[in-house]
C-alpha cells in the first residue's frame, strides 16, 4: 500500500479505498464464479474434474495486482481463478468448462485445459508439477527475449514432493531466470495432509540447497500477498533470480467435485471460513476504516452475480463443438 | 620382429579417426602404459597408451593424419636386442585391418552399415543444387548452425552441447560461433530441460533439444506427450510449441539393454508429434531443418552409428527434406523393402544380393514416421505385389505393425504374399556381442525375409 500511496497525488485515503475495492471485487468474482461452477456441476452441465478455488483467492489476486502486462502465468489444474485474476473473460472460462464451442479451449481443453496468450496465461496443467518446468521455461524466455517479464509459476503443496521441481529450482538459480514459484499450500494434496507427505513441512524452504530465497506469506491477507509480491517481483525483474513464496491458504471445497473429504472436520473448516475467510477479512477492514460503505460492498456483489450468472447462461446457451472439430488443432499446419 | 601399434578403437562406434600427435618421437624409450598419442575419437579426444616395452622406432603415420581407420598400423616397436635394420624387414606392413575386423572387435558391429559409395544411391529428383561430401554428424551440425544464423529464436539446449562440443560432436563449433546464450549446457536434468523447452516454446522460441540419446528421453516422455505434444489440442489451437527433440536412438553398440532402445513407436504413437528418422546425410541435413522451421514438436530420430558416415550433402541454405514424404532409394519390382534410419543401408546391401538372384527389391527409406508416407509404400505395393519391413525396434506393436495394418486396409488385394517383418528380437538388448548381433536385423535376415516373400528358396 506504500508504493500506492506514493504514486498517486490524490488523497491516500482514496487511492487505498479504490485499490483495496479492486481486490475485494477481484476475490468475490472468483467466489462467485466457482461457486456458480459447482452449481452447473450439479446439474450434469459440467463433466469430469472440476476443481475449485474457493478460500483461496487471495493467492491469486493479491499477486496479479502486482505484476504488470508482459508478465506470464502458469499453474495446474485448480486453474480458474488464476484465468480470472488475469482478465480472461469469464464467459470463456464458463463456457468451456461446459465444453462448448465459445470456451476458451473450443470445448477441447475443459477445466483443467485454459490459455490465452493474450492475457499471458500459459495453462492449466493437467499433471500435477509439470507445469514447474514449463514456468522455468516461460522465464526462460523472458530472459533470452530481455523483455523484463516474470513468470508466475504456481503449484500447489502436493506438487512440492514431484522430482521435477527441483530439477526446475536448480536451472532457476543456475541461470537467474525470472521466476516465482508460489507454493499455494492448502493444507492437502488431494486427500493427504502436507504432514502426512512431506518430511519437512516448511515448503517455502524448498529452494533452500539452492540458495533459492523462500518466504512463508499468509495466504488468507490479500494485502500481505500484494507487498511481498511487489517487493519480489522487483527482485526477480532486477535479474536476481527465483524466490518460493509458500502462501498459506485453504480450499473450502473438497480436491475436486467428487472428493467427500471425509479427511478432515467440518469444525476445521468452519473454523477457517469464520476467522480468516479472505473475503470477510476485506470487507472488515474497508467497513471499518471507512473506506467503502455496506451499499457499496453490495452493489459489487451484485454487479459480479449478474457477471457469473451471464456467464453461466452465455456457457448453456453456446452450441458445442462441430463434430469436425474432433480433427482439427492436432498440428499447426505449416 | 618390430611390433606393430595399430590405430585403436577408443570408443563403441568408432571406425576411424585423428591422429592428433605423437607424444614420443623416433628414438624415444617407451614403458608399457606411457602415453604415445593422443588420438581423436568420435566422440572426444583420447589418449593412447603404450602397450609393450621397447623403443619408437618408426612412426608411420604422421600427428595431425585425420581419418585414420581402426587397426591400421601407426608405428613400430622395436624390442630389447632389436636394432634400426629390423624396421626395414616390415617393409610393407601387412593391414591388419581385413582379417582383425572379422574377430569382431567391439567397435567394429558385425552388421556395420556398408560404405556408402558401395551403394547405389538414387540422385533426389528434388535436388540438383551443389553438394559436399561430409558425414551424417556434419551435416546435421550444419543444419543447425545454418537454422540458427536464419533465426534469433532457434536455440540448443542439453547435456554437453557446449563446452564439450556435444557428447557425440554434434554440436561442435556451435557454442563458438553462436555463445552460451544460444547454445546452452544443461545440468543432467533431462524431464527439466525437456519441460523447459517446452515452456520456452509456449512463448514463441523455437528450441532444438539435445537427448544425449533418446534413451534418456523416458525421464522426460511426460513433457514431450502431455505438455508439447496435446497442447496445440488442448488449447483449440491457440498455444503451438515449435521445439525439435533430437539424439541418437536405438543400439549404438555393445551398450546393452538400458541405451539401445528404439524409441520410434513410442512417439510415433502420438498424436500432435511428427516424427523423423533420417538415414543419409541429405537426410540428416533436410529433415532436421525441416524439423526446425516447422510450427509443431518434432522428434529427430538420429543413430549414432551412422554419426560418422559419409555422404554427398546438399550444400544449399533452402534445402530441406519435407516431413511426410518417404524416398525410393532403389527401384525394384519384385519385392518392396521399408526401412528407416540406419537400417536402410542393410536394406540396400541386402538388395544388392538379391539383384545377383534375380530379386529386384524396391527399397524405400521411410525418413518420416508420422506422418507416415502410405501413399508411396501403397503405391509400391502394388507393383511388387509383397511387402517386407525393417525397423531395429521391437516387433510389438511395432512400425512394421502399423505399415502392415495399413497395407492390409488399403491394398489388401494386392497382397500375393503375407506382410513379413524384421525387426529387433523381442528382448532387452543383451551385451555379449554374439548375442546383440543376434538380436538385431542384419542383412541376411532381410534378404531371407525377401526370399520368403517372393516363394523363392529358404534359409
Amino acid at each position: 500500500m506504500a508504493t500506492a500511496k506514493q504514486k498517486s497525488g490524490k488523497a491516500p485515503s482514496q487511492s487505498d479505498a479504490d485499490n483495496l475495492l479492486k481486490l475485494y471485487r477481484d476475490m468475490l468474482l472468483i467466489r462467485r464464479f466457482e461457486e456458480k461452477a459447482g452449481q452447473l456441476y450439479g446439474m450434469g452441465l459440467i463433466g469430469g474434474f472440476c476443481h475449485l478455488y474457493i478460500g483461496q483467492e487471495a493467492v491469486v489476486v493479491g499477486l496479479t495486482a502486482a505484476t504488470r502486462q508482459g508478465d506470464s502465468f502458469i499453474t495446474s489444474y485448480r486453474d480458474h481463478g488464476h484465468m480470472l485474476a488475469c482478465g480472461m473473460d469469464p464467459k470463456g472460462v464458463m463456457a468451456e468448462l461446459t465444453g462448448r464451442s465459445t470456451g476458451y479451449s473450443k470445448g477441447k481443453g475443459g477445466s483443467m485445459h485454459m490459455f490465452s496468450r493474450e492475457k499471458g496465461f500459459f495453462g492449466g496443467h493437467g499433471i500435477v508439477a509439470a507445469q514447474v518446468p514449463l514456468g522455468t521455461g516461460l522465464a526462460f524466455g523472458h530472459k533470452y527475449r530481455e523483455d523484463g517479464g516474470v513468470c508466475l509459476c504456481f503449484l500447489g503443496d502436493g506438487a512440492v514432493n514431484q522430482g521435477q521441481v527441483y530439477e526446475s529450482f536448480n536451472m532457476a538459480a543456475l541461470w537467474k531466470l525470472p521466476v516465482i514459484y508460489v507454493v499455494e499450500n492448502n493444507k492437502y494434496g488431494m486427500g493427504t495432509s502436507v504432514e502426512r507427505a512431506s518430511a519437512s513441512t516448511e515448503l517455502h524452504r524448498r529452494g533452500d540447497a539452492y540458495g533459492i530465497p523462500g518466504v512463508a506469506v499468509d495466504g488468507m491477507d490479500v494485502l500481505e500477498v500484494e507487498k511481498l509480491a511487489r517487493k519480489w517481483l522487483a527482485h526477480a525483474r532486477e535479474g536476481k533470480g527465483p524466490v518460493v513464496l509458500e502462501m498459506k491458504t485453504y480450499r473450502y471445497r473438497g480436491h475436486s467435485m467428487s472428493d467427500p473429504a471425509k479427511y478432515r472436520s467440518k469444525e476445521e473448516v468452519s473454523k477457517v471460513r469464520a476467522e480468516h475467510d479472505p473475503i470477510d477479512t476485506l470487507a472488515k477492514k474497508l467497513l471499518e476504516g471507512k473506506l467503502a460503505s455496506e451499499e457499496q460492498l453490495k452493489e459489487i456483489d451484485r454487479q459480479v452475480k449478474e457477471i457469473c450468472t451471464d456467464a453461466a447462461e452465455f456457457s448453456q446457451s453456446s452450441p458445442e463443438p462441430d463434430l469436425g472439430e474432433l480433427y482439427t488443432d492436432v498440428l499447426v499446419e505449416a | 620382429m618390430p611390433i606393430q601399434i595399430l590405430m585403436p578403437a577408443l570408443s563403441p562406434t568408432m571406425t576411424e579417426g585423428k591422429l592428433a600427435r605423437w607424444l614420443k618421437a623416433e628414438g624415444d624409450a617407451v614403458k608399457s602404459g606411457d602415453v604415445l598419442a593422443e588420438i581423436e575419437t568420435d566422440k572426444a579426444t583420447m589418449e593412447m597408451e603404450a602397450a609393450d616395452d621397447g623403443v619408437l622406432g618408426r612412426i608411420l603415420v604422421p600427428g595431425g593424419s585425420e581419418g585414420v581407420k581402426v587397426n591400421t598400423p601407426i608405428g613400430l616397436i622395436l624390442t630389447e636386442g632389436e636394432d634400426k635394420s629390423a624396421l626395414d624387414k616390415v617393409s610393407t606392413p601387412p593391414s591388419p585391418a581385413a582379417s582383425k575386423a572379422e574377430s569382431a572387435p567391439p567397435s567394429a558391429p558385425p552388421s556395420a552399415p556398408p560404405a556408402p559409395s558401395a551403394v547405389k544411391i538414387e540422385t533426389p529428383k528434388a535436388y540438383a543444387g551443389p553438394t559436399k561430401r561430409q558425414t551424417v554428424r556434419e551435416a546435421l551440425r550444419d543444419a543447425m548452425a545454418e537454422e540458427m544464423r536464419l533465426d534469433a529464436n532457434v536455440f540448443l539446449i542439453g547435456e554437453e552441447v557446449g563446452q564439450y562440443q556435444g557428447a557425440y560432436k554434434v554440436s561442435q563449433g556451435l557454442l563458438d560461433e553462436f555463445g552460451p546464450k544460444r547454445v546452452i549446457d544443461t545440468p543432467i536434468t533431462e524431464m527439466g530441460f525437456a519441460g523447459l523447452g517446452v515452456g520456452a516454446a509456449f512463448s514463441g522460441l523455437k528450441p532444438i533439444v539435445e537427448f544425449m540419446t533418446f534413451n534418456f528421453s523416458m525421464q522426460a516422455i511426460d513433457q514431450i506427450v502431455n505438455s508439447a505434444a496435446k497442447t496445440l489440442y488442448m488449447s483449440g489451437g491457440q498455444q503451438r510449441s515449435s521445439i525439435v527433440f533430437r539424439g541418437p536412438n536405438g543400439a549404438a553398440s555393445r551398450v546393452a539393454a538400458q541405451h539401445s532402445q528404439c524409441y520410434a513407436s513410442w512417439y510415433a504413437h502420438c498424436p500432435g508429434l511428427k516424427v523423423v528418422a533420417p538415414w543419409s546425410g541429405e537426410d540428416a541435413k533436410g529433415l532436421l531443418k525441416a524439423a526446425i522451421r516447422d510450427p509443431n514438436p518434432v522428434i529427430v530420430l538420429e543413430n549414432e552409428m551412422m554419426y560418422g558416415q559419409n555422404f554427398e550433402v546438399p550444400d544449399d541454405l533452402d534445402f530441406t527434406v519435407p516431413i511426410g514424404l518417404a524416398k525410393i532409394e532403389r527401384a525394384g519390382a519384385s519385392v518392396t523393402i521399408t526401412a528407416f534410419s540406419r537400417m536402410v543401408g542393410l536394406a540396400l546391401e541386402a538388395a544388392e544380393a538379391l539383384a545377383k538372384e534375380g530379386i529386384e527389391a524396391e527399397v524405400i527409406n521411410l525418413r518420416s514416421l508420422r506422418p507416415l508416407d502410405t501413399a508411396t509404400i501403397i503405391e509400391s505395393v502394388k507393383k511388387t505385389n509383397r511387402l517386407v519391413t525393417v525397423e531395429e525396434g521391437w516387433p510389438y506393436a511395432g512400425i512394421g505393425a502399423e505399415i502392415a495394418a495399413q497395407v492390409m486396409d488399403q491394398a489388401f488385394d494386392w497382397l500375393d504374399a503375407p506382410i513379413t517383418r524384421v525387426a529387433g528380437e523381442d528382448v532387452p538388448m543383451p551385451y555379449a556381442a554374439n548375442l546383440e548381433k543376434l538380436a538385431l536385423p542384419d542383412v541376411a535376415k532381410i534378404a531371407a525375409a525377401a526370399r520368403a516373400v517372393c516363394y523363392r528358396g529358404r534359409t
